[in-house]
């Protein structure tokens, strides 16, 4: 098999900024200004050490204020397709150093209200009440009336993750446990079946990461990480149509929206060999509890309705085969709006490759898995990424 | 508050999820969806279906979503379907909506899903498979609301 173009890209920088629920005196630009600072000093390059720019729309705003140009520009600000995006520009030669960042602080204000991006004003969504929650809901009912999931196994996931939240210094909950499942099961009820614990926080921060070539990744300060391989499914915008878990488009059943994710990680794994076995650090995407199990199942680590029993008797803690979300995810770590949390799953795969993590590492891992998304959205996206290069 | 288009009448009893009032986030028709919500004032619930391959389509498209031909006439469904899916929401999407309501998709019999909110009996009555009809509410002068209500028996079905 011919080597894979995306084989010789690396992540050689990673950063998040200060997280907190509000982060005062900050705006969006202040914050991404911090996250684009921090990730330079972790890789130890500087402003002019970049050729191109992956900061939503602000792109080009950033490609001035940097006075990096002329720089290769993305408008993307979606997480893993983003990375995915300036992985491909630099296996291809349209950049070198590639800088992708997002911040997010002052959106959320109506606090009587979910927050704004969690409720798009689609005229088929908007009366009927519908949110992230109710959306994720609508998903985790059928597969809970399909498979006899138990409101026990949500429990489960949620408590873990929030128990390495717990233990993380730096994340928004930190200290905030120790949760059992009952503890979560007990929280109000906010759309059945997702208790209060079951659902992803909203907070403010920043993130960013650094790409480059294979070649100029062993020159720099920190270990590169490896990208092996990656995906991504899309079925339509999020919150305008329903979610409805079998939702087919070209292809059958079996890759129906409720299993999105499932052909992002066949290529993923296709790409570098590998199997989910392989996977030693889940960092999977956390909106809500049900989402994990979920993913285990599309991703292929169990078979379908499975992943209910699969989460439980310390599969997915730390020190069992495949644990999840290391530093608290979205439920416990931050959830900054758009795009900040989609990198931060990123970002947590590096920090755990590259070992040393204050809390919850995971010993001698070499791949990790991270995720972005879920069918209550429409899409999935998946990444595999090595200590090793494939 | 029963829309212009013939509708069983029928009384709340206490404890059962009932529409939600004025002053909720309402839809804004767009070129495309207009002739549905104008079916939804006349009491009619209307969705396309392709003249080229047959298939349904909700929500109002430009075009098929398996054959992409423009060609597309609306029909008027009878209303009545199944819960696909459901939940109850306790914590509301803004303070303009009264908890709980229950959020559903909705099997049409014609074979198409929609969203909708079940009203008409206690959260706890909704479930998967439940038979529902559609039941509407006018909301202000422009927007009437397609909302659903249980099938009580299968004599009680009146389209409507």
């Amino acid at each position: 098999m011919a080597r894979h173009p995306l084989h010789d890209v690396a992540i050689v920088g990673v950063h998040n900024t200060a997280q907190a629920r509000v982060l005062d005196g900050h705006t969006s630009d202040t914050i991404t200004l911090d996250a684009v600072r921090g990730v330079l000093a972790d890789a130890g390059l500087g402003p002019k050490d970049l050729d191109g720019v992956s900061i939503g729309g602000q792109g080009t705003q950033w490609i001035y204020q940097l006075g990096c140009g002329p720089a290769w520009r993305s408008g993307r600000g979606d997480g893993i397709p983003q990375v995915l995006e300036a992985a491909s520009a630099i296996a291809t030669g349209l950049a070198t150093t590639v800088v992708i960042a997002a911040g997010s602080a002052g959106v959320y204000t109506e606090r009587e209200s979910t927050a704004p991006w969690t409720r798009p004003a689609n005229e088929f969504v908007v009366p009927w009440g519908l949110f992230t929650a109710a959306e994720f809901a609508l998903i985790a009912r059928r597969h809970m009336h399909m498979y006899g999931t138990k409101p026990e196994h949500l429990a489960t996931v949620a408590a873990t993750i929030r128990n390495n939240g717990h233990v993380h210094p730096d994340a928004i909950y930190s200290g905030r446990g120790p949760f059992t499942p009952q503890d979560i099961l007990d929280s109000r009820m906010v759309a059945d079946p997702f208790h209060l614990l079951d659902c992803s926080m909203t907070s403010e921060g920043g993130a960013a990461l650094v790409l480059t070539t294979g070649e100029r990744a062993r020159d720099l300060a920190q270990a590169p990480v490896w990208l092996l391989g990656g995906g991504g499914d899309s079925y339509g915008p999020s919150y305008q149509h329903p979610p409805v878990f079998d939702l087919t488009g070209r292809l059958g059943t079996e890759y129906a929206n409720g299993w999105a994710g499932r052909l992002a990680a066949q290529r993923a794994f296709a790409m570098c060999g590998l199997t989910p076995s392989d996977v030693d650090v889940c960092e999977f995407y956390d909106p809500f509890s049900f989402e994990i199990i979920r993913q285990f199942e599309a991703f292929g680590f169990c078979g379908e309705g499975e992943g209910g029993e699969f989460v439980m008797d310390g599969t997915i803690e730390v020190g069992g085969r495949s644990p999840i979300t290391t530093d608290g995810g979205l439920m416990a770590f931050s959830h900054g709006g758009a795009t900040v949390q989609l990198l931060q799953r990123v970002i947590r795969s590096v920090q755990q490759l590259r070992g040393g993590c204050l809390s919850r590492q995971v010993a001698g891992a070499e791949v990790a898995m991270c995720s972005n998304g879920g069918p209550g959205a429409l899409f999935t996206d998946v990444m595999l990424l090595g200590k090793e290069a494939a | 508050m029963t829309a212009g288009g013939p509708s069983r009448e029928w009384s709340l009893a206490e404890g059962e999820l009932d529409a939600q009032g004025a002053g909720i986030p309402l839809p804004r028709p767009t070129v495309v969806s207009k002739p549905y919500w104008d079916g939804c004032r006349r009491g009619e619930l209307l969705f396309q279906r392709c003249r080229a391959c047959s298939a349904t389509v909700f929500n109002p498209a430009p075009a098929c979503r398996q054959c992409l031909s423009s060609d597309l006439a609306w029909e008027r469904s009878a209303g009545v379907g199944s819960v696909y899916s459901w939940t109850v929401v306790h914590r509301p999407q803004t303070p303009a909506f009264t908890v709980p309501y229950a959020v559903a998709i909705v099997d049409l019999d014609e074979g198409y899903q929609m969203m909708s909110n079940v009203i008409g009996c206690r959260p706890d009555d909704v479930a998967i498979g439940m038979r529902v009809r559609v039941e509407f509410r006018a909301i202000d002068d422009e927007i009437t609301l397609p909302y659903f209500v249980p099938v009580v028996a299968p004599g009680a079905v009146t389209n409507p």
